[in-house]
């Protein structure tokens, strides 16, 4: 059996301890440093020993495999890992930042925090899920932010990665994680539904904006089941100054069924950094729990137990954000109309994605424009008008449709930073029809399509016959 | 060091010459052979000639239910099987023969265990299709881990310290590492005759140094194999069953 590790000054594979930072049930962390290694660095030590609950070893194990495939700025960095023969450790980036944690004593927190929060949260995941994981574990605890406001995720002992071993889904038939914030399908043992950790978010939402848990703090599986057919209180029955948009985005992140919350974290952050945009349903607006009835309905539920075919990472594939650029000025005409076709054809084979139509409203580097034309209408609502008209016979639901008009002296630099901002997966755009006005004016869908962080459709008009 | 293995090359030419080139692409620097090099396929006197210059190469081999069957019983086997069977003990010389008949049913290479087939009994040809087969095998040896074939589909199983096994279908090319924790049986895909839907020949990268298990696809010219098969006379659908991987 291995030697505890216990004494600060010990040194393993050349990492030193130097203060130990939590004692925790399952592990032990410490702060090490080793020569030639600038970064901050903590250890993570499992206890094991006589009496060691098995789901500390397999999750060990998992976060073990799982954290050395990982990157990006939503997870700490992976610098070692000792194996079980010796001594089982991991050595990861210590985040310089601080818990999310520290939060509580101040709930509720305003709305707007509330959201800002929020879409911290959902970008991380969303980074997270393409990198095959669900983390299942999402909780105010596992989740840090960066000097610089980046959410990061930590503890990946209870995740899924799509492309290893499940050791906790085979090892525990039982659902592990943390109640208050575990999804009704995790309940059932699905653990492969990125929507799972939406679900979680939705209850820190919930959470940090009323300050009671949506479904309490029962750790019972009795209680725990409940939530598999009854929906929380209503967040405006708590609090009667709750907005429409936060209550109808919290609540379709708790609904029981998977299908019906947002398809994707990047769908989620969408709809919290544009309350405007969101699309208001019943829900909304709603003071009491569901009727009895569609409780007893939600008993029979086979979207909660039918395992999951398609991997991860297609889940998340298959609900993009596509932005088109329109050009509903004047000199856009001739090219909306295959645009428009390209939109539908894309849009017809996939019925999660959703789409957000773009303006680029010019404004002068030197002079201060006016919102009014010389008409004396207000040029922004004209253009948002005359977007969502193009849109119109798309017929796509509410919900996948937002209309934005963005403002810039640079067209291209302004659909490049809302692509860039809102997580989007491919851009559409038409080409300058006009050689004249190109050469002159520089080509925005050439900016666009080289600069931009996705794929990029660019869409010419048939030639005439 | 960076080991391929192949299993069930079933005298399947191209598909055994694309893996062998694309693991030497990849760096691999051993060769391990899990049995059933020849059967079904249309170029035994090819892939005998490959594998025995392999063998005095240093590459390890292990014995499968078709090799056996060549100077042995093919009784157990289905229809084709046995046709197949046939047909090979004709086309084989002597000495061919001979290297068959003297490979040995498993081999052990520091805590590594090549075996056909489910390792307790390796001599019964068992297939190892679910945890129930994979913990008897398991059982049978102090292995760390255990590479098999003769199922002609890619899976992986493991046993924890708490004696629990786990069961997992391997995503193409996303390396797995063997945690030390536990105990694995690796049951590769078949090189000449997959047969999990995807027709594309199938073998493993196994590096000892990180404990990372890739398995790979690696897509042949299907249509030269059929032919042989069609060419030589033995059952069509030996030949149709490859486009399919079925």
């Amino acid at each position: 059996m291995a030697r505890p590790l216990h004494d600060p000054g010990f040194v393993i594979d050349g990492f030193r301890l130097d203060e130990l930072v939590h004692e925790g049930g399952m592990a032990m962390l410490w702060r090490v440093s080793k020569d030639g290694l600038d970064a901050p660095m903590l250890m993570k030590v499992p206890r094991i020993g006589e009496g060691t609950d098995p789901a500390a070893i397999v999750s060990f194990e998992m976060e073990q495999m799982i954290l050395p495939r990982l990157d990006g700025p939503h997870v700490p960095k992976f610098f070692a890992a000792g194996d079980f023969a010796q001594q089982p450790y991991l050595v990861m980036e210590a985040i310089g930042g601080v818990s999310l944690l520290k939060r509580l004593p101040d709930l509720p927190l305003p709305y707007d925090e509330v959201a800002r929060i929020g879409v911290k949260i959902a970008e991380a995941l969303d980074d997270l899920h393409r990198q095959h994981v669900v983390h299942l574990d999402i909780k105010p605890s596992n989740i840090m932010f960066r000097p610089d406001g980046a959410a990061v995720l930590i503890d990946f002992g209870l995740s899924h990665h799509d492309q290893l071993p499940d050791l906790m889904q085979e090892e525990f038939r039982i659902p592990f994680g943390t109640a208050p914030y575990m999804s009704p399908e995790q309940l059932r043992g699905i653990r492969n539904d990125p929507r799972s950790d939406l679900f979680a978010l939705g209850v820190l939402l919930y959470f940090f904006s009323t300050g009671e848990r949506p479904f309490g703090e029962s750790e019972t599986l009795r209680g725990m089941r409940r939530r598999l057919w009854r929906d929380p209180k209503p967040p405006r029955s708590l609090r009667p100054d709750y907005p429409p948009w936060l209550q109808e985005i919290v609540l379709r992140c708790l609904e029981v069924e998977p299908g019906r919350r947002h398809p994707t974290a990047a769908q989620l952050a969408f709809d919290l950094s544009h309350p405007d945009e969101v699309k208001l349903t019943a829900r909304s607006e709603k003071l009491t729990r569901d009727p009895w009835t569609t409780a007893m309905r939600r008993r029979f539920n086979t979207d909660l137990t039918t395992p999951r075919k398609a991997p991860v990472a297609s889940q998340i594939a298959s609900a993009p954000i596509i932005a088109v650029a329109v050009d509903v000025g004047e000199q856009g005409a001739p090219i909306n109309a295959a645009l428009f076709e390209v939109t539908a054809r894309i849009l017809a084979t996939l019925p999660q994605a959703r789409l957000a139509c773009l303006n680029v409203l010019k404004t002068s580097a030197i002079a201060i424009d006016s919102t009014l034309d010389a008409q004396g209408h207000n040029k922004t609502i004209d253009r948002l008008v005359r977007l969502k008209a193009w849109a119109a016979p798309l017929k796509l639901d509410e919900r996948r449709l937002t209309a934005h008009v963005l403002e810039g002296t640079d067209p291209a630099a302004a659909i490049l930073e809302f692509a860039a901002a809102n997580r989007v997966d491919h851009i559409l755009i038409g080409a300058r029809q006009d050689s004249f006005r190109r050469r002159v004016l520089g080509s925005v869908s050439a900016k666009v399509a080289t600069e931009a962080p996705c794929s990029v459709t660019v869409v010419r008009a048939p030639r005439e016959a | 060091m960076l080991i391929a293995l192949f299993a069930d090359v079933h005298a399947n030419r191209q598909a055994f010459e694309a893996c062998l080139a694309d693991s030497r692409d990849c760096g691999a620097q051993r060769v391990v052979l899990l049995g059933d090099v020849v059967g079904y396929g249309g170029d035994p006197d090819w892939v005998m000639d490959r594998v025995m210059a392999l063998a005095e190469d240093g590459a390890t081999l292990v014995l499968g239910n078709h090799d056996e069957a060549i100077n042995g019983s093919a009784s157990g086997m289905n229809l084709e099987g046995r046709i197949a069977i046939e047909w090979t003990r004709t086309e084989l010389g002597r000495h061919a023969r001979d290297f068959l008949a003297a490979l040995p049913l498993t081999q052990h290479d520091g805590d590594l265990l090549y075996v056909h087939a489910e390792a307790s009994h390796p001599e019964r040809w068992t297939y190892v299709v679910s945890t129930v087969e994979a913990a008897d095998s398991l059982a049978a040896t102090q292995a760390h881990v255990t590479f098999c074939g003769h199922v002609h589909r890619p899976a992986l199983y493991s046993l924890s310290a708490t004696a629990k096994m786990t069961s997992f279908t391997p995503t193409t090319d996303a390396p797995v590492p063997l945690l030390p924790g536990r105990r694995w049986l690796a049951v590769l895909g078949a090189v000449g005759q997959p047969r999990d839907g995807n027709p594309a020949a199938a073998y493993c990268l196994f590096d000892t140094a990180s404990g990372n298990l890739t398995y790979r696809r690696v897509p042949y010219d299907v249509e030269a194999a059929a032919t042989r098969i069609l060419q030589q006379g033995l059952p069509p659908f030996l030949a149709e069953r490859l486009y399919a991987g079925r």
